[in-house]
C-alpha cells in the first residue's frame, strides 16, 4: 500500500472526482478528504497488483459506489445537512472557516458600533424617547454608515472609495439637521422617510464595490435588500418577545424596566439588528433558499385577484373612489407593493427559461395595477387644487409618477417578452437601471422640499 | 453467495465495532479486514462504510481523529470507546441468541 508514484493524470482525475463529489451538499469537504484517502489507497493497491493508472482509478471509483446512493447515505446520517446550516460552522476547509469567523467578528463589531452610535446623541441631550423628530431624521445616518463600513471591509474598498461613499452621509447629516424644522414639521417627517432611501444607494454602491454598473450585481443588491428586510423583521419579532419578557420579569419584582427598554434596548437593538441581519444574509447567501422570491410567488396570484376584483366591483357598482386626504399615499403603497412583486419575481427567475403562466399572471397584475392607479389619479386630479399642494401631497404625487412610469414600461417589456420579441434580461435590465431613480427622487425630497415649503 | 441488504446492514455495526476493537484502524483497512474475515462473501460498497463509521461516532461508540498516513496523506483513524465495548458485548449476546436459535431449528430440520 506504499504510495506508487502517481502519474499526473491521476492527480487530475482525483481533482475532478473531488469537484464532482463536492457538488453533493450532504458530503462535506472533510468527508471528501476521508473518501479521497480511501480512493488513493485503493488505486495504489490496484496499480501494485498490475493495473494501469486509469484502470485502477476507474475500478476504485466504481467500488466506492454510486454517488447518488452515497450522498443519500450521508444525508441519512447527517440529516441536519439537508437543513443547510445557517451559520457557517464546521463546513468547509480551515481557511474558509477562519474567514467566516473573522467575518462574524467584524460584523459583530460593526453591530456594536452602530448600537453605540445610536446612543451617542444622548451625550448632547437627545434621548431616544424624546418628543420631536431628531431620531427619525437621523436614524439612518447613525446606522447605515456602519453597514457601509462592513461592506468596505468585506469588499476591500480602500480608504479613498470608502470616504467618497461616506460623502452622501455627510450631506445627509447636513440637510437633516441645518434646516430650521418646526415642531411637528411635515417636511421633517418627509426627510426622515426619504433619507434612508437616498442613502441606500450609497450602501448599494459599497455592496457592489466597483461593479455597480453591472446589472447582475445590482440585482444581487436587490436580493440582498429583500432578504435583509425579512431577516430584520424576524429579528424584530424575536426582539419584541425579549423586550416583553424583560418588562414582565422586572415588573414581577417591582422594578419598572420600561425606561431601560426605551432608552437602551430599543435603539441599540434596532441598530444592531440591521448589521446582524446583513451579516446573516451575507453568510448564508447561496446556502439557504431566498425568501423574498418565495413570498412573491405566493402573493402575486392573490394581489392579481384583488386588483381584478376591485376593478370589477367598481365597474359593477359604479362607486367612485372616495377621495380622502391620504388616498394618494394608499395607492402609492399599492404601487410600491406591485413593483416589489415584479422586482423580486425577476430577481429569482431563470432568465433563459421561456415565458410561462406566472409571467402572464404578472403582466395581468401590472396592467390591473396601472388601471387602478389611473382611476385613483383621475379621481384625485380633480380635487388636488381644492386640497392644496402640501409637501406630503407633492411627494406622494412624485412617487406615484415614478412608480407608474416603472410599471408602464414593465408592462411593455413584459408584453415583448411574452411575444418572444425580447429576452427576459430586458426586464432585469429595466428594473435594475431604474433603481437610482428612487434614490434620486428621495434625495430631491430631502434637499429641496424643506426650503420649498418653508419648513412646515 | 450474496448476502441480503438487510442482513448486511444489521451486521455492519457489530462487525465494524469488533474490527476497531482489535485496534485503531481506518476506513480502507477496515474494509480489507471485513473482506478477509468473510472470505469475500460480505461485499460492501466501499463508500457506504463511511456513513456507518460516522453514525457510530455520533453514537459515541467509536472515537475518530485525524492523523497522517505513512505516505503523508491526511487519514481519519477510528478506535473503540468504552460505550462501544459495552455495545459490542451486548450485540454479541444478541447475535449469539439469533445464531443459537437458527442453529437449533436447522439441526432439527436436518434430523427430520
Amino acid at each position: 500500500m506504499s504510495a506508487t508514484p502517481a502519474p499526473l493524470p491521476l492527480e487530475d482525475q482525483v481533482a475532478q472526482w473531488r469537484q464532482f463529489v463536492r457538488r453533493r451538499r450532504t458530503i462535506h469537504s472533510a468527508d471528501i478528504t476521508e473518501l479521497e484517502d480511501h480512493l488513493r489507497t485503493e488505486v495504489g493497491v490496484l496499480t501494485e497488483a498490475g493495473l494501469a493508472g486509469d484502470e485502477a482509478f476507474l475500478v476504485a471509483v466504481k467500488r466506492m459506489g454510486r454517488l447518488d446512493e452515497l450522498s443519500r447515505e450521508f444525508a441519512r446520517e447527517h440529516s441536519e445537512r439537508l437543513w443547510k446550516q445557517l451559520v457557517i460552522g464546521d463546513a468547509g476547509s480551515a481557511t474558509t472557516t477562519a474567514a467566516a469567523r473573522s467575518d462574524a467578528f467584524v460584523a459583530l463589531g460593526f453591530a456594536v458600533a452602530a448600537a453605540l452610535s445610536m446612543k451617542a446623541p444622548a451625550l448632547w441631550g437627545h434621548g431616544f424617547s424624546e418628543q420631536g423628530t431628531f431620531y427619525v431624521r437621523n436614524g439612518s445616518l447613525l446606522i447605515l454608515p456602519h453597514l457601509l463600513g462592513y461592506f468596505a471591509w468585506k469588499r476591500g474598498l480602500g480608504v479613498t472609495r470608502t470616504l467618497l461613499l461616506l460623502l452622501p452621509f455627510a450631506a445627509g447629516a447636513l440637510f437633516a439637521n441645518v434646516y430650521p424644522f418646526g415642531e411637528r414639521s411635515n417636511t421633517a417627517l418627509l426627510t426622515a422617510l426619504h433619507l434612508p432611501i437616498a442613502l441606500w444607494l450609497a450602501v448599494g454602491v459599497g455592496y457592489a464595490a466597483a461593479q455597480w454598473f453591472r446589472g447582475s450585481v445590482r440585482m444581487d443588491f436587490v436580493r440582498f435588500s429583500g432578504e435583509l428586510f425579512i431577516y430584520f423583521v424576524l429579528l424584530g419579532l424575536g426582539g419584541g418577545v425579549f423586550i416583553m419578557f424583560t418588562v414582565l420579569m422586572f415588573n414581577a419584582i417591582g422594578i419598572d424596566a420600561r425606561p431601560l427598554v426605551q432608552n437602551w434596548l430599543l435603539p441599540c437593538g434596532i441598530a444592531g439588528a440591521v448589521l446582524v441581519a446583513s451579516w446573516l444574509v451575507e453568510a448564508k447567501q447561496s446556502v439557504v433558499e431566498n425568501m423574498a422570491p418565495v413570498l412573491t410567488r405566493v402573493f402575486t396570484p392573490f394581489f392579481t385577484v384583488l386588483m381584478l376584483a376591485f376593478l370589477a366591483t367598481m365597474a359593477w357598482t359604479g362607486n367612485p373612489i372616495d377621495v380622502q386626504r391620504n388616498v394618494l399615499i394608499a395607492f402609492d403603497l399599492l404601487l410600491v407593493l406591485v413593483v416589489g412583486l415584479v422586482l423580486y419575481a425577476a430577481s429569482a427567475r431563470d432568465s433563459s427559461a421561456p415565458p410561462n403562466l406566472f409571467d402572464r399572471l404578472q403582466l395581468l397584475l401590472i396592467v390591473s395595477a396601472l388601471l387602478v392607479d389611473a382611476l385613483a389619479l383621475a379621481a384625485i386630479a380633480g380635487r388636488i387644487s381644492e386640497f392644496g399642494f402640501t409637501p406630503n401631497r407633492v411627494a406622494a404625487l412624485g412617487e406615484n409618477i415614478i412608480l407608474l412610469v416603472n410599471l408602464a414600461w414593465s408592462a411593455v417589456v413584459s408584453v415583448r417578452f411574452l411575444a418572444a420579441r425580447a429576452p427576459f434580461t430586458a426586464m432585469e435590465r429595466w428594473q435594475t437601471a431604474y433603481l437610482p431613480v428612487y434614490s434620486a427622487w428621495a434625495a430631491a425630497v430631502v434637499i429641496a422640499f424643506p426650503p420649498l415649503f418653508s419648513y412646515v | 453467495m450474496e448476502l441480503g441488504k438487510d442482513l448486511v446492514a444489521a451486521s455492519a455495526t457489530p462487525l465494524v465495532l469488533a474490527i476497531v476493537a482489535e485496534g485503531e484502524s481506518y476506513g480502507y483497512a477496515i474494509l480489507k479486514r471485513v473482506a478477509e474475515l468473510s472470505g469475500g462473501h460480505l461485499q460492501w460498497t466501499d463508500g457506504m462504510l463511511y456513513p456507518v463509521l460516522h453514525r457510530l461516532e455520533r453514537q459515541g461508540l467509536v472515537a475518530a481523529k485525524w492523523g497522517t498516513a505513512d505516505n503523508g496523506r491526511r487519514r481519519r483513524y477510528y478506535r473503540i470507546t468504552k460505550n462501544g465495548q459495552a455495545e459490542l458485548t451486548a450485540q454479541r449476546k444478541q447475535w449469539q441468541v439469533v445464531d443459537e436459535t437458527l442453529r437449533g431449528i436447522w439441526m432439527k430440520a436436518k434430523l427430520a
